[in-house]
């Protein structure tokens, strides 16, 4: 990180530095709401039907999926900007 | 602390991520250390299954143990869940990826090779294309080119002045965002496990200084240590979604929505 400031004298690798890791932040924020939201109605409904867990579970796992690739593609945005 | 941190040397990312080669220099076969991982990702499950074969026995073990128990789970929590017992003739396709992408993923916590080689781009990308024909050609299989691309694109129940709107919606999700999000999703799951090693990794032997400090640098080592673990369910957590992804998409296309 010490390093990465060091490199960015000019202004606009500064910005560049300040948006990519603006971006992967605010792009984090909502993912990280859905996933939460996801795992814990998973939680209650395999707390109310044990035996449906199975099918719950899979279902889960597919959420969390579909919600984490919006927080993914922040993080290749992060890494596009730094490093490409 | 902070004077400690001055002289932390982070790697740049290419001398993560670009290998030299190491067999054939110079030829079209010219194989680098990513390029061996994918081998053996091939070979392992490979070796695995043609040893179960051939010392097959009534009552399973070893080997055998690994290679029912793997097929079990499959057909268990991917195979039946998504698609039902028409989708049983998936099951190779789908067990082969999911062994592929484990074995390229499990190599990311593997002492002194400790790279995963899913966090190259390339082949999460052609992996989703396949995937993506795969599906489509079950589609157009199963229900004709133009019923499918209809029940794909025109969902049911849609009011008629919404329709143009979630058509559009549709046919940008369906075929274009399916194969980028899936490949994105590998590749970007095991470059952040590997980028987040490395950071513990360089901070644990950047830190390390004999003297008071000792009493509190060794941290990051117990990071480092907990992270490994999670990696490892990460490494197995992408090559099941990856396979229960396309299950899902491949059952989509067997059974339309009514």
């Amino acid at each position: 990180m010490i390093d990465l400031l060091a490199q960015a004298d000019t202004a606009v690798d500064g910005l560049k530095a300040v948006g990519a890791g603006l971006g992967y932040g605010l792009a984090a924020i909502g993912p990280g709401v859905g996933i939460g939201l996801v795992v814990g109605n998973a939680i209650t409904a395999m707390a109310r039907q044990p035996e449906s867990a199975g099918m719950v579970r899979t279902t889960m796992f597919l959420g969390i999926a579909f919600t984490e690739a919006l927080a993914l593609i922040g993080f290749v945005v992060f890494i596009l900007l730094n490093f490409a | 602390m902070i004077q400690l941190m001055y002289g932390l040397h982070f790697p740049p990312i290419a001398e993560l991520l670009e290998w030299p080669g190491i067999l054939f220099n110079g030829t079209a076969f010219e194989l680098n250390k990513v390029g061996l991982i994918y081998l053996w990702a091939m070979l392992a499950p490979l070796a695995i299954f043609v040893l179960a074969i051939r010392r097959s026995a009534l009552v399973p073990k070893g080997v055998q143990t690994v290679a029912e128990s793997s097929v079990d789970f499959v057909r268990d929590n991917v195979v039946m869940q998504t698609i039902g017992p028409d989708g049983m003739r998936f099951m190779p396709f789908l067990l082969s990826l999911f062994f592929f992408i484990f074995f390229a993923n499990i190599t990311e916590v593997i002492p002194f090779i400790q790279f995963p080689a899913n966090s190259r781009m390339a082949a999460p990308a052609v992996l989703a294309i396949i995937v993506w024909c795969v599906f489509n050609a079950v589609g157009i299989k199963s229900q004709g080119f133009f019923s499918y691309f209809k029940n794909t694109v025109i969902p049911p129940g849609v009011p008629g002045a919404l329709l143009p709107l979630v058509a559009v919606i549709e046919f940008v999700s369906t075929f274009l965002v399916r194969p980028f999000s899936l490949a994105v999703r590998l590749f970007a799951n095991m470059l952040a496990g590997h980028l987040l090693l490395v950071t513990f990794a360089v901070l644990t032997t950047a830190l390390w200084t004999p003297g008071p400090l000792a009493a509190i640098v060794w941290a990051p080592f117990v990071v480092l240590i907990g992270l490994t673990g999670f990696e490892i369910l990460v490494a197995f957590l992408q090559a099941f979604i990856f396979t229960i992804l396309t299950a899902v998409y491949i059952g989509g296309a067997l059974h339309p929505e009514h």
